[in-house]
């Protein structure tokens, strides 16, 4: 028998498959498709103080082996969001909620943060800072050692959850971010984030997407992804939630080998809406042909 | 919404660009027409989403317009193929919100779910009036389909070489006890026939760009009077009272 139970910190998962942000709403269409309690966790569609509609169509574009997405936050805000789908998904899944929480400044990132700290289900709070930060030009908090400790240490002062930056790959060095987060109080580490991408129409020679640019997610993303959660690994020792392009046990297992003590799963879900029930059916077969009894010690044992 | 596999039974050419499959699986996800199922082709990350014409118990019968490389590679599947297909997907038509005097509009390859819809309607005892509109006489497909079915057939081409000349708004003015219209073809002719005054409602089948196909991802999301709607799931049909253009 595997056991297939990992923690991140002082937060116990009965098994390291996370749906990424994003990709899996607020549960309820995968409800339709299989029982989330199944799953290690889940991390709900990225949160903002007030609703957003999101960008303009198109938003999606393919490409090779994945994915680019415009979205743009798309959310009803952070007050329905409490109000309306923490007692809706507290009907779907029963276990630990990771809430994923986007802002525009630092003080929204404190307050939406403040806002979840009565939420019981709540066991993480994962703090995307890959928007734009409105007081500084647009540039994004997770390009800038700074802003994200900054981001970090504001939201540390209001909560008593376990706090997770979400890293934005589309920096120089991401080790250099993940430690201005971890010195200023953060308790684990989420990465990655899309990576920013274009495709242009030949017909219209206009870009496909009416944002222009998109994340890219999917396979493609996958050997980024694992080489940046190596070098954070390397880097800052604090529990790492491991992100893109993971598709199947395998990934999963290479993931965690690369340092990750959990896994997500994003754009994988959108292909088949089964990927995450399929992928935690194949672990322990996976773990047995690996030769590892818990899950848990594959957890940077590459290094 | 339902995964499993379907096995290509066969695929005819209707036109230069069009070609009618069967595929035989379980249908039992889909309950209305207008729905749409979302294929998973090989090499390609994202499925395609394509509008059910007709089904029976073990079948689905789709009308397929190459317009990329997944509905070439789908359209040249040999038979006895198996595809991932994600079955029941859309909200679908309300046949029975049309009254006696429906009409059925369709442009190009948006005629495929009207088809069903037409089936589902004769039925119920109602014959509903069918405008179907082409660019050219070539472009033409599934009239003598429509007409076995024992619908009221009109016909327009951009070109006049058949049928009226002109688009299916003009048809729809030949018709005028006809004032609710179920309507599905390229973005255009969906604003021109929602312009018309005389209709005092509609229903109308909407195209988009899909992440998912089932209301997880908001790739689809647009605006209406009722607020942002999924095009997958709270769609593809919209109701006339809420579109915004």
């Amino acid at each position: 028998m595997v056991n297939l139970s990992v923690r991140l910190g002082d937060v116990a998962l009965k098994n390291p498959v996370i749906p990424a942000s994003g990709t899996f709403g607020y549960g309820r269409e995968y409800a339709e498709a299989y029982d989330l309690d199944i799953l290690g966790s889940f991390s709900w569609k990225g949160t903002t103080a007030e609703p957003r509609l999101g960008n303009p169509q198109p938003r999606i574009a393919e490409t090779a082996a994945g994915m680019l997405n415009a979205v743009g936050l798309q959310n009803p805000g952070i007050d329905v969001v409490i109000a309306e789908e923490v007692p809706s998904i507290a009907k779907l899944f029963h276990g630990p909620m990771i809430a994923n929480v986007g802002g525009f400044s630092v003080a929204e990132y404190a307050e939406n943060c403040a806002k979840l700290n009565d939420v019981e289900q709540v066991a993480i709070l994962e703090v995307n800072i890959s928007c734009p930060n409105v007081h500084a030009g647009g540039k994004n908090f997770g390009s800038d050692p700074k802003a994200a400790a900054e981001v970090t240490k504001a939201v540390k002062a209001v909560t008593n959850k376990p706090v997770f930056m979400k890293l934005s790959p589309n920096v120089t060095d991401i080790a250099e971010i993940a430690k201005a987060c971890a010195d200023a109080g953060a308790d684990g580490i989420c990465l990655i984030n899309t990576l920013l991408g274009m495709r242009i129409d030949l017909k219209t020679k206009r870009p496909l997407i009416a944002n222009r640019t998109g994340g890219l997610s999917g396979p493609a993303v996958f050997p980024v992804a694992v080489r940046m959660v190596w070098d954070v690994y390397e880097a800052v020792k604090l529990p790492i939630i491991g992100c893109g392009g993971v598709s199947s046990a395998e990934d999963v297992c290479e993931m965690m080998l690369a340092g990750a003590s959990a896994v997500e799963i994003g754009a994988a879900n959108l292909r088949d809406p089964y990927a995450c029930k399929k992928i935690i059916e194949a672990l322990p077969g996976v773990c047995e042909k690996l030769d590892v009894e818990r899950i848990a010690d594959l957890t940077g044992a590459a290094h | 919404m339902k995964q499993s596999l379907f096995t290509m039974e066969h695929a005819r050419q209707l036109t230069a660009d069009t070609y009618e499959l069967v595929l035989s699986g379980d249908t039992s996800a889909v309950t209305a027409p207008g729905q749409f199922v979302n294929i998973q082709l090989p090499g390609k990350f994202l499925r395609r989403p394509i509008s059910i014409c007709t089904w029976t118990e073990d079948a689905l019968l789709l009308l397929v317009r190459v317009v990329g490389e997944g509905t070439h590679d789908l359209v040249r599947c040999v038979p006895g193929t198996e595809l991932d297909v994600l079955s029941g997907l859309g909200n679908g038509f309300d046949w029975t919100k049309g009254g006696q005097h429906p009409i059925l509009l369709g442009g190009g390859i948006g005629i495929a779910p009207l088809y069903g819809l037409a089936q589902r309607m004769l039925e119920a005892g109602v014959t509903p009036t069918v405008g179907l509109g082409f660019r050219s006489g070539k472009d033409a497909f599934y009239l003598e389909e429509f007409s076995k079915l024992g619908c009221r057939l009109l016909v327009a081409t951009e070109d006049g070489s058949l049928g009226t000349r002109g688009f299916v708004t003009d048809l729809a003015r030949h018709v005028p006890e006809c004032d609710y219209a179920f309507v599905c073809g390229p973005t255009p002719m969906l604003k021109a026939v929602h312009g018309l005054a005389r209709l005092t409602g509609g229903q109308f089948s909407f195209e988009a760009r899909m992440g998912c196909g089932f209301g997880a991802c908001m790739g689809c999301s647009v605006p209406t009077v009722n607020g942002y709607k999924r095009v997958c799931k709270d769609g593809p049909i919209l109701y006339k009272e809420e579109i915004v253009w």
